[in-house]
């Protein structure tokens, strides 16, 4: 009996070997086989979703051997198919089925299609390797193999140098994260003696924890670390933006709906253990606070379309983050679940736009868009709509809702730092519909552009239709687990609506007056267009440091190694043979007398005794 | 003549053959003082052969031996010739101050 969970994860791992060895000569053939492989993921994650048995034994997969008699002795694969794994197993699939549809017109011209779906194959089995995850060390290799993925898919235009550094900065950032989520890993191991989750939910049930006080602290923030990594979070989030190097079907899967989600996921998965301990959750909470402020602030002065969303999604990604941070994950992961959608509508609806631009991304170089891609405006206007939060109508604005109730409830600085983001959101969406899809066309590409070929249309239909029930009651309890849906019914509730409503009208209405018939950027905020100035720290601080100690390490090796060590060699061993050498004068006289004088020697020796 | 007439004869050829060898240049001529100096071990050995008596007889071992020296110091002049022959071919010298290429 197939279980299907495994058949779910090794389904795209097939795929991808099957298009990077048999289908790398032909780019249609890997096209559709990657398609089909989407769709069927799909339909195994909606029949694991309404009830097919999604029993799936473990395996394993290294025994370490006894370190302790207290520690588990092997690193098991093992899969949990709870309610929150499916669900987020069907956003995923959901998102990647749609964007390897998307991709069969976006890349049709590619000329490495083979690598490029086998690339997105295996993201898919890395991505479905943490949702499903049973336990730490799992969802750590699965965490490596999407940042690996990742990595390549970025680069899939490797030959353009911007691509290539970007996909190398992306994988050494998420590095860093990763080490502190290993960190992390070990000394919940350590601690508790295993890292499945089931386990380490009973045992914190039990009580009488085995970590508390500081190392209890630093093992949550350890695996915070991992999230701020992958999830992009501040002082981490300066791979994100750059990322947008990739195919635009890329970004949208892996880099607005599901990867970067993946952080959260993991928070989510862990929030009993972040339950525990009030210092760490709210560092996490003041990090994604902070981290969605300033995204959102860096947004106001995007030029490039996709950049836009992307400082969009970090703003997002912190809002989960923060939720998380102040014990209200569930609102985390409506967030979560809802905004995979809208993003990745916003991102395919760049993506067309894009296209049908011949590949132009400045914003100011389109302009009067909407007549010309009607349906891809009413879709990009309807995922502008979900993620500013139009109350009612959109998924948006009830996961919003929950998060800033929550964080009402929780902490009034992070309210009001949550709703002023809410306000920038508007704002910058605002310009973003504006100066692409109003006014006149502000370049030939832009007055050429006509609407999206057929694929991508029905991709953005499907996906606006899911961005506007996502949040709506009968839709997403079906889906997510039981009680994660809001209720709305605490007492400030009405005041919070209000406030994001005003925050709402506030930012919609000043982007509009100030971006309206605007020719170029009427603002020009120098710090926030160059990141405040992050990535220019990042550089100094590695010259600072890298540089420094690669310039110790030269001079060590240039004069104490080579310069003492060899050298000195060299020259003693030199010294020692121009003694010798002199022995060696080349004359067969010379030989020969002493030859004569060595056998006179051996004589007067011999006759001597 | 006692084996010390031998001796003292063979000593000098000996030493003839050695300083031979250490003064003279033409490679050839170094070459005959050689065959001097292996004549005189030859030459002992018949002497000591000649004077060691075993039951009135000489032993004849050695002299025995010394047919196979012989014959193996032709061998040994033909090689060493055909090395200096081919050493004039290669440096047109039969000088012992051209044959400096092992020189430390």
């Amino acid at each position: 009996m197939v279980q299907l969970p495994w058949l779910l994860l090794l389904l795209p791992l097939a795929t991808a070997a099957l298009i990077h060895f048999a289908l790398g000569g032909s780019g249609r053939l890997a096209a559709w086989t990657g398609t089909a492989s989407a769709f069927g993921m799909l339909g195994l994650s909606v029949s694991l979703l309404v009830g097919a048995t999604a029993e799936a034994s473990p395996f394993v997969w290294l025994e370490t051997g006894m370190f302790h008699p207290d520690l588990e002795q092997a690193i098991t694969l093992s899969l949990k198919t709870d309610r929150l794994a499916l669900s987020m197993m069907l956003v995923v699939t959901i998102v990647g089925a749609l964007v390897h549809l998307f991709s069969l017109t976006y890349m049709a011209e590619d000329k490495a299609r083979p690598r490029y779906y086998a690339g997105l194959s295996l993201f898919l089995f890395s991505m479905t390797g943490i949702v499903l995850a049973g336990n730490l060390f799992m969802m750590f290799i699965f965490w490596e193999l999407v940042g690996l993925s990742s990595y390549l898919l970025i680069g899939h235009w490797f030959t353009k140098k911007s691509a290539a550094e970007a996909s190398k900065k992306a994988f050494l950032t998420n590095r860093i994260g990763d080490f502190g989520f290993l960190v992390g890993i070990l000394l919940i191991w350590g601690a508790f003696g295993t890292v499945d989750f089931n386990a380490l939910e009973r045992r914190v049930d039990l009580g009488n924890l085995p970590l508390t006080g500081g190392l209890l602290t630093a093992g949550i923030l350890c695996l915070f670390a991992g999230a701020v990594g992958k999830s992009a979070q501040f002082p981490l989030h300066v791979w994100l933006p750059d990322a947008m190097e990739g195919p635009t079907p890329v970004s949208a899967l892996i880099h607005a709906a599901t990867m970067v989600a993946a952080g959260v996921y993991m928070l989510v998965r862990i929030s009993f253990l972040i339950a525990l301990d009030p210092t760490a959750a709210m560092t996490i909470a003041w990090i994604g606070g902070g981290t969605a402020l300033l995204a959102a602030l860096l947004a106001t002065q995007q030029d490039d379309i996709k950049r836009v969303l992307a400082y969009s999604t970090l703003s997002q990604l912190g809002y989960m983050v923060m939720a998380v941070g102040l014990l209200a994950s569930q609102a985390a992961y409506f967030h979560l679940f809802t905004h995979a959608f809208f993003k990745a509508l916003l991102f395919l609806g760049a993506g067309a736009v894009i296209y049908c631009c011949h590949h132009e991304q400045n914003i100011w170089k389109m302009g009067g868009l909407a007549k010309r891609m009607p349906l891809t405006f009413a879709t990009f206007a309807i995922g502008t709509a979900c993620l500013i939060a139009v109350p009612y109508v959109t998924s948006g604005f009830y996961s919003k809702e929950a998060i800033l109730d929550s964080a009402y409830a929780a902490s009034r600085p992070l309210f009001w730092i949550a709703a002023f983001v809410a306000l920038l959101t508007a704002f910058y969406m605002t310009r973003l519909v504006v100066v692409a899809f109003l006014g006149k066309a502000r370049s030939q590409y832009a007055r050429d552009a006509v609407e999206a070929p057929t694929p991508m249309a029905f991709a953005l239909t499907c996906l606006t239709l899911l961005s506007i029930v996502g949040g709506f009651r009968f839709f997403a309890e079906a889906i997510l687990p039981r009680g994660f849906y809001p209720t709305f019914d605490s007492p400030h509730h009405n005041f919070v609506m209000a406030v994001s409503i005003i925050c709402l009208l506030a930012g919609v209405v000043a982007s509009f007056l100030l971006y309206r018939g605007r020719e170029k950027d009427p603002l020009h905020i120098t710090p926030l267009r160059r990141g405040l100035y992050i990535d220019d720290l990042y550089t100094g601080l590695i010259r600072l440091f890298q540089d420094g100690a690669a310039a110790v390490a030269a001079a060590f090796d240039r004069h104490i190694l080579n310069g003492f060590f060899l050298g000195g060699t060299a020259a003693l061993t030199q010294a020692v043979g121009s003694v010798f050498r002199r022995m060696q004068p080349g004359s067969l006289h010379f030989y020969l007398v002493l030859a004569a004088l060595g056998i006179m020697l051996l004589i007067w020796a011999t006759s001597t005794v | 003549m006692t084996l010390e007439h031998y001796l003292i004869a063979a000593g000098i050829l000996f030493c003839t053959g050695l300083f031979g060898m250490i003064v003279r240049r033409n490679i050839l001529v170094i070459f005959m003082c050689l065959e001097l100096i292996l004549a005189s071990a030859t030459l002992t050995l018949v002497a000591f052969s000649r004077f060691r008596l075993t039951s009135g007889l000489p032993d004849i071992d050695a002299q025995m031996l010394v047919f196979f020296v012989i014959t193996v110091a032709a061998a040994e002049v033909a090689v060493g010739l055909a090395i200096i022959v081919s050493l004039y071919r290669s440096t047109q010298s039969v000088h012992m101050e051209d044959l400096h290429t092992l020189k430390g």
